[in-house]
């Protein structure tokens, strides 16, 4: 089995903070794949917010928020145990995100142990 | 809506198995475990007192208040007038710090601390499951021997001489609840979740037909998971697993029984009669439970329950399967065993399944012909009511009785209407 990183981005703040039926798709979402034995780690949600996010650049350039030139920020990621890439794209697939115009980003983790 | 208006018949006996226990861990707190019974017959005499007083005076505003206030004068009387357990208690201190009688409250931060306590008291590995299981359910949940007798199909006598054997094993110990220390509570953590697993089948798969019983079993073993789930050291990802588990199991608890306490199978099940509360609350433990590399019985089990939960999948079976594929890897038991080959015959169809179970042969197991006996039921219905006779000679639990009786009958009505067409 590998894992892959499930990156998820959106466009626009505003679509950050859910709905409760948006949360409850969500959830679902993640419970369908706990329930598949896929889930590796239900990972984390990473805040948007100005107070909440810095870049750190060269030089002791530092700036708010996540982003600077284009508008798409990293709102949280999760892990999966598939056993091919094709597999883990299939479940990324069925996320709620892709309606209010979000992406995922699908990535192996190469363990460092 | 009706007000419910509740006699103090009615009302008694749920309280005391909802508090008594609770009461009862908080007072052990003071005494230590050596002296449960001291705390035992305080609890035990502030019921009786309500039972005396209610009937005439009135159900008060606030019982479980009423409850504990009394149980707090009770202990406090207790010190003052038993001179015998003054000098027990001189000695104790010198021993071991009892902690002082003026900080003796109920507030529900000392309840769920104590009870905590008193779970991983009761879940001694030095007792056997049998045994930890009868302790649980009248230490914990406030059983009485007839109703532990009655959800175990055993004589009363049987569970007396259990509960004594348990007591006394503890009293050995020389167990005090206050010196439970983070290792042993990290090392005795996945007994308790056996013992509140335990339970809460006892309750789910119960062989009495008491619902009220049946229902009080589960949700206190749900309960006592969410206890485990307040406290850092105990909220592991095991846990959550087993609480995911007993959500989704809870959800289905009013659909599967009819009225009379028969067994309804899972597709006859009135869907609506779920409880889609309990189901999102089970999505939720179950995506906590997963963190980290570790994948146990109960996060295999929860997934069962969620597919259960889930009709419209098409692919339900299919995920059924390779869980128990899992599941049975991590413990082959005979229950897993059959359950696997009722989701092998969704996926592949009864005459594979037949041929896969006649290599479990598991010939004593009412289960096992049970199974057969539905395996066979299409195709041969001769043949299935064999097995549901000899499942019904084996079983020993009335309900599975009745419900297997009337699979005969069915099956003999279908085979007359076969003749004649």
């Amino acid at each position: 089995m590998k894992e892959f990183a499930l990156i998820f981005r959106l466009n626009n703040t505003t679509d950050f903070k859910p709905s409760p039926e948006q949360m409850q798709e969500r959830m679902n979402w993640l419970a369908g794949i706990a329930s598949q034995n896929k889930l590796a780690d239900k990972g984390n949600t990473l805040l948007p917010t100005l107070a909440g996010a810095k870049t750190v650049r060269p030089n002791n350039v530092i700036s708010d928020g996540p982003y600077t030139e284009i508008k798409e920020f990293i709102s949280g990621y999760i892990v999966i145990r598939t056993d091919t890439i094709e597999e883990a794209v299939e479940i990324a697939k069925s996320n709620p995100i892709f309606k209010i115009g979000g992406n995922i980003e699908v990535r192996e983790v190469l363990k460092r142990d | 809506m009706k007000p419910i208006v509740k006699s103090s018949e009615e009302l008694l006996p749920h309280l005391f198995r909802q508090e008594y226990a609770k009461m009862t861990a908080v007072l052990c707190r003071h005494f230590g475990l050596a002296h449960i019974e001291l705390a035992e017959d305080i609890a035990s005499e502030t019921f009786l007192k309500a039972s005396e007083n209610w009937p005439i005076n009135g159900i008060p505003q606030n019982p479980t208040a009423w409850l504990y206030t009394v149980a707090k004068n009770k202990l406090k009387d207790y010190f003052k007038h038993t001179a015998i357990f003054e000098s027990q208690v001189k000695k104790q201190i010198i021993a071991s710090p009892i902690s002082d009688q003026q900080d003796f409250e109920f507030d529900p931060k000392i309840i769920a601390d104590s009870q905590l306590a008193m779970i991983f008291a009761v879940c001694n590995p030095g007792n056997p499951m049998e045994n930890q299981i009868c302790l649980a359910l009248q230490i914990l949940c406030g059983f009485s021997v007839g109703e532990i007798a009655n959800a175990f199909l055993t004589k009363t006598e049987t569970i007396k001489k259990r509960l004594l054997r348990a007591r006394n094993q503890l009293r050995k110990d020389h167990f005090r609840i206050k010196e439970l220390n983070e290792k042993e509570i990290r090392q005795r953590l996945e007994t308790v979740l056996r013992t509140l697993y335990l339970l809460f089948n006892e309750g789910y798969f119960s062989k009495t037909n008491n619902q009220l019983i049946r229902k009080d079993l589960c949700s206190e073993a749900t309960r006592l998971a969410l206890v485990l789930t307040d406290n850092p050291l105990t909220k592991t990802a095991q846990t959550y697993a087993l609480l995911s588990l007993m959500c989704f199991q809870s959800s289905r608890l009013e659909a599967r029984t009819n009225p009379e306490g028969e067994a309804i199978l899972f597709e006859d099940q009135d869907k609506s009669l779920w409880d889609n509360a309990l189901i999102e609350k089970g999505n939720y433990y179950l995506i906590h439970a997963c963190s980290g590399a570790e994948v146990t019985k109960y996060h295999l089990e929860a997934g069962i329950a969620y597919w259960h939960t889930t009709p419209t999948d098409q692919k339900k079976w299919e995920h059924i399967l390779q869980l128990y594929d899992q599941l049975i890897l991590i413990e082959n038991s005979p229950v897993t065993a059959l359950n696997r080959l009722f989701a092998l015959a969704k996926v592949y169809g009864n005459e594979k399944a037949i041929t896969e179970a006649e290599k479990v042969n598991d010939n004593h197991s009412n289960s096992y012909h049970a199974l057969l006996g539905y395996l066979h039921a299409e195709r041969n219905i001769d043949t299935a009511i064999e097995h549901y006779q000899q499942a019904i000679n084996l079983t020993k639990s009335g309900t599975e009785k009745k419900t297997l009786i009337k699979e005969i009958k069915r099956l003999t009505k279908k085979k007359t209407h076969n003749k004649i067409i």
